[in-house]
């Protein structure tokens, strides 16, 4: 029983429900009297709403209600908030357009919301809106990053004439520019970093339902952050008292950012719910999901690095814009500055670095955190640059990072982050190992021989996750808190409900979280469960992104089973009749120091609730307790990935003949879980390094890979057999000693494998190749290179 | 989808008259391309003839030099066949590769055939085997059939009930898939019965078509180096997000002669 499960692979409790089809997904729940909507949506991506018909659809049959952005506008219903105000160059606070739920007066993106028909069936809804006559009068569109600040580019928005969000930067500028003047090398590149579509595989889904009885509503919706939700949409939306409104979000098929953020549809549903008195539920279908779930990335970036002979690095400059598509997405503001510029100091020593990142409307979707979330960004800037200058030197590359690498720490960056503790050295060189570095010259030769190009690619990155604390992120522009709340209810008979405000949407933290609360109370996993996703069961969330979930939400935990061990020493001191002070606690067993007198803990929880030998008089009764834990930093996972390809050069196409990944995640609960999470991350990073890219037409702003014919997500065919290993060197401010570990492959992978690209191409004389290194790119690049020749 | 009436006719017979009698009907092979057009309410027919249940439309047949393919089988089917592997091996190697294990399973020979998909692969197989698509009506030669984009030469009322491929010497057909749909980006079916050699290429273009010249280099010698400068102009080729015209022009060269090899390695 008492055995250590904090770093095995138990299996993932789960499983069982979602592998015999037992998971409750929002679009399972039915509620009696339940309606269907549907969303008519622009086609133009920029267009001027003239008027806006429903008469006919009204008649339609099985219509309910239609409503449009005027019935909202009438209903004072409000705009969707952005979480994050970012302060620019200029002292100005950024440009906040109104997001209203539904379009007013203009529509500025194709799929933006026009109206809601709600019927009795989904087919009769979507029949209706089809007779809906929607007058545009189309507008020009501005589409790419690069058009959006052109003199003469159409306005997004009124109140951003010159469709700037905002201009902001970091760091000693004057210093980074006096760098650079008098480096004896200066590596520069320039690329974009590709726009993606999250692509969970549950699309987005929502059941509003209101109660007449007490004047309350009930939200079902695919939500990563429950609370969240209901605090925006109730204090910033609606209107609402936040206590009458229960959110849930019940098992949720995935996230990776795109269920962070309030969306109009879940909003517009639970206004309608009381408007019609009956229950709402509206289901993405996938290519609503393409087209308005918010997309990821969409930079393009100007990089240089100032080196002296020896490959020391000096300085690093960066000049980014950033897409932030037609309107403000919940944290779109924070991804490109605060989860970017920081991060690009990467593993290294550059002492002084200056970022400059401008944020532009245009008349694409919402862009906001796809998994990673800024650090992918930074990561692909500091590694691109790092193997190129390598090159330029004539360097080794891990020589290079190495002569680079931090290694004392705490280490203050001059991009604000202060990294606690890390190891590259022990990363690098495990995955050296791992990858057999070693061998490659060997098997690239005999890959010559079949005519094909090797290469080999790296990619040491380093992420900030658990991010924090509160007052840190409030003063950088944060409008909500950072920290996690947990509670442990530990029941008569010993069993454990564990309340978390974290949110698993495939991670297992009932799995995870499990393991942890068994292992401090010293109880089998089994008599633990983890309830997460409703308002109405958890005292409070902030829920999960950024690799939060176990040095946050863990760690809430961790502090409430501090305190459920503290209460526990008193009823064991009472029990056994010694002093507090004596009682030792060790995995579930209260014992007085030095004797075999001792209690577990179910019978002190027994004790806690049948009271009948209790101190009563200074102790209350029962064993629950709650904490929340707001981190006093980040917590920084870092690791190595080595990438290594076979290019065909006929027709240009990219093989990964290997990958390697060697994470440091701190102490690791679940190793099995935690592989699991590389995989899929690397699955993703290695997507948008080769096959996915989300484009819209330059000119029309029409969404051309809008369903899986023209998106290419990789299938596991396109994936190797993964390589990966972990090091552990323990967080030094979190109890678990745990950083997280959800975003790492998307962070490491794409840099190490267009290093890899390039590194094959090199002797051809290439230099780069644009994400996604398509086949044609890569055919072409060597067709540059072959003609400059 | 929008609503619509559903016939699913036992024999073929009775197909073709409710395809005279039923207004804007449109017939229902395996569904692949059909449905999720549907779905996203792009079409909208009165009513659906599922050919489902027309047994007389199944089934795969070896004979002498000929082998007869039903228009009804399905992709998975082709595949798995032992007489298609004996036949034309490089025929079920195609099917194999069509689409995924779904539409593989549900996707059938004739209405891929009838669909003509510009980057379906099928048609690449019945143009550079230059087999014969038998309909209800007659017996139309693979050179004739294919008309355009999306076009054919079957007319209304006509349906697609078999497929007869004469036997090659040798045949191959390599494709360069698109990593999204899995269609083909170019796919090139070359094929060699008794000194005829065939070239068929699949995506390149709105519509299948044959490289002549390839096809007499090869007649001289039946090697890959006989075509590797054979370039097809990109003139009239396809540009789209996924490759340019001159891509794919490109890609056409190298697949054909990935095609010869792997034919020559076949036997």
């Amino acid at each position: 029983m008492n055995a250590p499960l904090i770093g095995t692979s138990v299996k993932r409790k789960e499983d069982y429900r979602f592998l015999t089809g037992g998971g409750q997904y929002t679009d399972d729940v039915m509620l009696p009297g339940q309606t269907c909507a549907c969303f008519l949506r622009s086609p133009h991506a920029h267009a001027r709403i003239r008027s806006v018909d429903t008469e006919k659809a009204r008649s339609a049959p099985g219509v309910v209600a239609i409503f449009t952005g005027d019935d909202l506008a009438k209903a004072k219903v409000g705009g969707l908030p952005c979480g994050w105000l970012i302060t620019g160059v200029n002292g100005q606070p950024m440009k906040e357009p109104p997001h209203p739920p539904l379009a007013q007066g203009k529509v500025r993106y194709v799929g933006d919301h026009v109206a809601v028909v709600i019927a009795e069936t989904l087919n009769q809804a979507k029949d209706a809106a089809e007779l809906i006559e929607v007058d545009y009068e189309a507008l020009p569109a501005v589409v790419k990053v690069a058009d959006a600040r052109k003199p003469g580019a159409p306005a997004v928005h009124d109140i951003a004439p010159d469709n700037t969000c905002y201009v902001w930067a970091l760091g000693d500028k004057a210093a980074v520019d006096k760098a650079f003047a008098s480096a004896q090398h200066v590596t520069a590149l320039e690329f974009i970093n590709n726009r993606l579509i999250p692509n969970a595989i549950e699309p987005r889904a929502a059941v509003a339902s209101y109660s007449r009885s007490d004047d309350s509503y009930t939200l079902y919706v695919t939500s990563q952050n429950p609370h969240v939700a209901r605090l925006l949409m109730t204090a910033f939306v609606l209107g609402l008292p936040e206590h009458k409104v229960r959110v849930i979000a019940p098992d949720v098929g995935g996230g990776f950012g795109s269920k962070i953020y309030l969306y109009a549809e879940e909003v517009v549903i639970t206004w309608a719910s009381k408007q019609i008195n009956r229950p709402v539920k509206w289901t993405a279908e996938r290519s609503e999901s393409f087209m308005s779930d918010a997309h990821g990335r969409d930079h393009l970036t100007k990089a240089e690095l100032a080196l002296d002979r020896n490959g020391k690095f000096l300085a690093m400059r960066v000049t980014t814009t950033a897409n932030m598509g037609a309107y403000l997405s919940t944290f779109a503001s924070c991804i490109p500055t605060i989860l970017y510029a920081t991060l690009l100091a990467g593993q290294y020593t550059t002492p002084a670095i200056y970022c400059e990142v401008t944020a532009v409307f245009t008349n694409t979707a919402p862009v906001d955190a796809y998994r990673g979330a800024g650090r992918p960004e930074a990561t692909y800037v500091v590694e691109r640059l790092v193997d190129t200058a390598a090159r330029e030197l004539g360097m080794d590359r891990s020589e290079i990072r190495r002569r680079n690498f931090i290694k004392e720490f705490p280490y203050q960056t001059p991009v604000a982050l202060l990294y606690d503790t890390g190891n590259y050295d022990a990363t690098l060189t495990e995955a050296l190992k791992l990858a057999d570095v070693a061998g490659f010259e060997a098997r690239r030769q005999e890959a010559e021989k079949r005519g094909k190009l090797r290469g080999l690619g790296y990619s040491t990155y380093i992420e900030a996750c658990g991010i924090a604390p509160s007052n840190v992120a409030g003063s950088l522009g944060a409008r909500a808190g950072l920290f996690e709340a947990g509670e442990i209810r530990v029941h008569p008979t010993g069993t454990v409900t564990v309340f978390t405000g974290s949110h698993s949407h495939g991670q297992g933290h009932e799995t995870t979280f499990a393991q942890v609360v068994a292992d401090r109370l010293g109880i089998p996993l089994e008599n633990v469960d983890i309830v997460h996703g409703d308002t109405g069961r958890i005292l409070f969330g902030m829920g999960t992104y950024g690799s939060r979930s176990i040095a946050v939400g863990g760690t809430a935990i961790m502090k409430a089973l501090d305190k459920i061990v503290a209460k526990g020493k008193k009823i064991a001191a009472h029990l056994l009749e010694a002093a507090e002070a004596d009682i030792e606690y060790d995995r579930g067993t209260f014992r007085v120091a030095g004797t075999d007198r001792k209690k577990t803990i179910a019978e002190v929880a027994f004790a806690a609730y049948v009271p009948h030998n209790y101190p009563l008089d200074k102790l209350e009764p029962g064993l629950n307790e709650s904490a929340f834990y707001d981190p006093t930093n980040f917590t920084f996972p870092a690791g190595s990935h080595l990438c290594e390809v076979e290019i065909d050069p006929e027709t240009g196409h990219t093989r990964i003949v290997n990958f390697t990944a060697v994470d440091d995640f701190g102490k690791v609960i679940n190793p099995m879980i935690v592989e699991g999470q590389v995989h899929g991350g690397l699955a993703q990073g290695i997507g948008q390094a080769l096959l996915e890219a989300c484009v819209y037409d330059p000119e029309s702003g029409q969404l051309l890979t809008g369903t899986y014919m023209d998106y290419a997500l990789p299938r596991a065919d396109d994936l190797p057999s993964f390589k990966v290993g972990t090091q552990e060197t323990p967080c030094t401010h979190n109890p678990l000693g745990v950083k997280g570990c959800g975003e790492a492959g998307a962070i490491g992978a794409p840099a190490a494998v267009i290093n890899a690209i390039v590194d094959a191409l090199a002797p051809l004389g290439v230099r780069d190749v644009e994400m996604p290194a398509t086949p044609e790119r890569v055919w072409r690049a060597i067709r540059a290179a072959k003609a400059k020749k | 989808m929008h609503a619509f009436s559903y016939h699913r006719p036992a024999t073929l017979k009775e197909a073709v008259s409710l395809l005279r009698k039923v207004e804007n009907a449109k017939l229902l092979a395996g569904g692949q391309s059909l449905i999720p057009v549907l779905k996203l309410r792009l079409a909208s027919p009165a009513a659906m003839i599922d050919l489902g249940a027309i047994e007389e439309m199944r089934g795969i047949k070896l004979e002498g030099e000929t082998l007869t393919i039903g228009a009804l089988t399905r992709h998975a089917e082709v595949a798995a066949s032992k007489d298609v592997a004996i036949g034309i091996p490089a025929l079920a190697r195609l099917a194999d590769g069509i689409g995924d294990r779904q539409v593989r399973n549900q996707g059938t020979l004739g209405g891929a055939l009838a669909n003509n998909d510009p980057a379906a692969d099928y048609p690449a197989a019945v143009l550079g085997l230059g087999a014969t698509v038998n309909t209800n009506k007659r017996a139309i030669g693979a050179d004739r059939f294919f008309t355009g984009l999306f076009e054919t030469v079957l007319k209304p009322g006509e349906i697609i009930t078999s497929v007869a491929f004469p036997l090659a010497n040798r045949a191959a057909y390599a494709k360069f898939r698109n990593p999204a749909s899995r269609f083909a980006i170019v796919g090139v079916f070359v094929s060699e019965a008794a000194g005829n050699v065939r070239v068929a290429v699949t995506g390149a273009a709105p519509c299948v078509f044959r490289v002549k010249a390839m096809e007499r280099k090869l007649a001289e010698k039946f090697a890959p180096d006989s075509i590797a400068r054979v370039r097809v102009p990109p003139d009239n080729l396809s540009s789209d997000i996924h490759a340019s015209a001159e891509y794919r022009a490109h890609l056409v060269t190298v697949m054909a002669q990935r095609a010869v090899e792997a034919a020559l390695a076949s036997k």
